[in-house]
């Protein structure tokens, strides 16, 4: 058996960080973390900087005991690191990140191009050392060679309603043969505007962060601030976020599977999903007065409670779900020319899945069994039976299809929660006396699984950093698109869906 | 898909609208965009939006004006693809450093008379991302806006409303 995570982990532990510990480790130790996860024996988590006295990089992980989830320090006096994407690629665009934004180098990294830096801020390494920017500079693509090829650069405004980002495809004929992204155009700076904000403000920022995954991000902000703070919201709150996040999930569930159709110009499946999106967010907006649900996840709690009539309105829109869902899941399984476009196409391998970790619908569709609400678990999931599908095609498809089995176990979970909803207060105030402390969560969005961690002084926040679980789904866009035709490229995208504002920062 | 089909003749259009406010904002709206978009574009008003730093929300609620409930071409708006048929940019985030150029392209690229409206409270003064470095903060700080619609985000609503309000004002 090989030895655990946490053996090989040896450091000197943090104190205050929780739920999982922290240790401030040696560069010998963070290497060979960095090959237990290359080796896939951990899953990379995250991996980001810290600024100022106490300049550190800090790497998640977590072993092949979903529980075993650790975070790792290694103080940087001399601005650099053993890379991590040296041995692991998965870590490279967030070490070229790290880099950027901290000015901290990865000793050994394979692409030391900048990321989410184009040379427009008035300074680099905007969260470390800040030195005078440099000009801007053309960035350069990665290069390929053969005959008869032409690039179509694509973005950052595309032609649709959807976020920026670019991308640059090298194509043969039809084919594909490579794709690059490029992203950053939404890069905010929410980590700069976090670190010194009380922690009402950074909580507004974290439900700012990706706006489809308001309650996602709103729960993992506030649970890292919980666990900082040592308290736990009380079980009304608890069934509430979980309410609020299985609505997110079935919205954009909702959405996505209506989107990818249109994207296979299948317009009644894209009318018809919207309708049910609609009827989702309307009941958002009636039991907690907004739609998307934003700022109705607080530290400590939650800022909206559910009454007798929101409970009569939910159960009329999930009945309706529960009529009209499996006749459109029907008509997608039905129809040929759709299925033509979508079953075999963008295939992401299994594998490559699991290295990256890739979470939500990329990774379950490919095989990879990880669901944050199961494990490591968070209230009130343990006490909900729910199933966690798991498709292995790794296509469209099963991306599709991956979808509508969540979309049942979401309505189920509603169900359970609206029928157990518990008695009691919303929230635990804080107590916001002179304290420090640092907290860790990973929760379930319905794109996956998002990590916050976040450092804390009495009623201010030090650093918070919150990574996306695009992270992890963007670089494998990049690989299925490979020798599928250009006009595929909509279908796969959409298929993914991953977030370019909750990847920027 | 027969039944689906069916059925979406049988019970008719869901298009606006349950309770009453909405109903009554929805049916002021139809009247007054056919008043005015007539008069000065003759029913037809091209939409081109650009995401310039937005935390994706509002997208999803302008996303949300195609659905049939608001079934927005039926006022004669519709979104486009290419800047160069637009006739309204409509921009949403707090304009980020790194959107700015593209911004300004994107405007350049759309032909007179063209008119912009900023969508959601970043799209006012940057909202909550306000000061950052890597934030320019407000779309009027990039290019001339003849409209702001409030909200974090907006409802579709609330973002019909503004269209309309425009319209009275350009013609």
């Amino acid at each position: 058996m090989n030895p655990s995570l946490t053996s090989i982990a040896r450091g000197r532990l943090v104190n205050n960080h929780r739920p999982w510990s922290r240790k401030l480790v040696s560069a010998e130790v963070w290497s060979a973390v960095a090959k237990e996860i290359a080796a896939g024996r951990a899953t990379l988590l995250g991996l980001w900087g810290d600024a100022g006295a106490s300049c550190a990089v800090h790497m998640a992980a977590m072993g092949e005991d979903a529980r075993e989830i650790m975070v790792i320090s290694l103080a940087c006096p001399e601005q650099e690191f053993p890379s991590v994407g040296a041995l692991h690629p998965p870590a490279i665009r967030l070490e070229r990140a790290l880099h950027s934004l901290y000015g901290l180098k990865p000793i050994g990294a394979p692409d030391s191009r900048p990321w989410l830096d184009f040379g427009f801020w008035d300074f680099q390494y905007p969260l470390g050392v800040r030195s005078v920017s440099s000009a801007v500079r053309p960035y350069a693509f990665l290069p390929v060679e053969g005959e008869n090829l032409h690039q179509i650069p694509v973005g950052p405004v595309h032609a649709g309603i959807i976020e920026p980002g670019h991308f640059r495809f090298t194509a043969s004929g039809e084919t594909v043969v490579r794709l690059e992204e490029r992203l950053g155009y939404v890069h905010k700076g929410i980590e700069s505007l976090m670190a010194g904000a009380t922690i009402e403000r950074a909580a507004k920022l974290a439900a700012r962060t990706s706006g489809d995954s308001t309650v996602a991000y709103g729960i993992a902000f506030a649970r890292a601030v919980e666990a900082a703070f040592r308290v736990e919201a009380p079980p009304r709150a608890h069934y509430l976020r979980a309410l609020m996040a299985e609505l997110e999930r079935l919205a954009n569930h909702f959405g996505d599977i209506g989107a990818i159709c249109n994207d296979a110009s299948f317009g009644i499946m894209h009318a018809n999903c919207g309708i049910l999106r609609e009827r989702v967010l309307r009941a958002a907006q009636f039991c907690f007065g907004h739609r998307l649900m934003m700022d109705r996840v607080i530290p400590g709690g939650v800022a909206a409670d559910l009454h007798s009539e929101g409970v009569a309105f939910l159960k009329d829109a999930l009945q309706q779900f529960r009529q009209i869902f499996p006749r459109l899941v029907e008509l997608y399984d039905n129809t040929a020319s759709l299925q033509d476009r979508t079953a075999s196409t963008g295939i992401v391998d299994g594998a490559l899945a699991r290295r990256f970790g890739a979470s939500g619908f990329v990774g379950r569709a490919s095989g990879r069994d990880f669901d944050a609400r199961k494990n490591p678990g968070y209230p009130p999931y343990h006490e909900l039976k729910f199933d966690v599908p798991v498709l292995t095609d790794g296509d469209v498809n099963a991306r599709v299809w991956l979808r509508i089995r969540e979309v049942e176990q979401s309505i189920a979970l509603i169900e359970q929660i609206v029928e157990r909803l518990p008695r009691g207060p919303l929230f635990v105030a804080l107590d916001k006396g002179p304290f420090a402390g640092e907290g860790l969560a990973l929760v379930e969005g319905f794109r996956g699984d998002v990590l916050a961690s976040v450092g804390l002084d009495g009623d201010h926040v030090v650093r918070c950093h919150l990574r996306d679980p695009s992270w992890f789904q963007w670089p494998l866009l990049e690989a299925p698109i490979e020798g599928n035709i250009v006009a595929d490229f909509p279908l796969c995208n959409k298929s993914f869906n991953c977030s370019y504002s909750g990847h920027d920062l | 898909m027969r039944r689906t089909l069916f059925e979406s003749l049988v019970h008719g259009p869901l298009t606006e609208s349950p309770p009453a406010p909405d109903n009554t904002v929805l049916a002021e709206l139809s009247e007054s965009v056919d008043r005015a978009a007539r008069h000065r574009l003759g029913r037809s008003l091209a939409i081109r939006q650009i995401d310039a730093g937005s935390c994706n929300g509002c997208e999803l609620e302008i996303h949300a004006l195609n659905n049939a409930f608001y079934d927005l071409e039926r006022f004669g708006l519709r979104f486009i693809a290419s800047p160069r048929h637009a006739d309204v940019l409509m921009v949403t985030g707090p304009v980020t450093k790194n959107m700015r150029e593209a911004l300004e392209r994107t405007y350049r690229a759309t032909p007179d008379p063209k008119w912009v409206v900023a969508v959601g409270d970043c799209a006012l003064d940057g909202g909550v991302f306000a000061g950052s470095y890597a934030v320019i903060g407000a779309v009027s700080n990039v290019v001339p806006v003849d409209l702001h619609i409030r909200g974090c985000p907006p409802s579709p609503n609330e973002l019909l409303r503004g269209l309309i309000t425009l319209l009275e004002e350009v013609s």
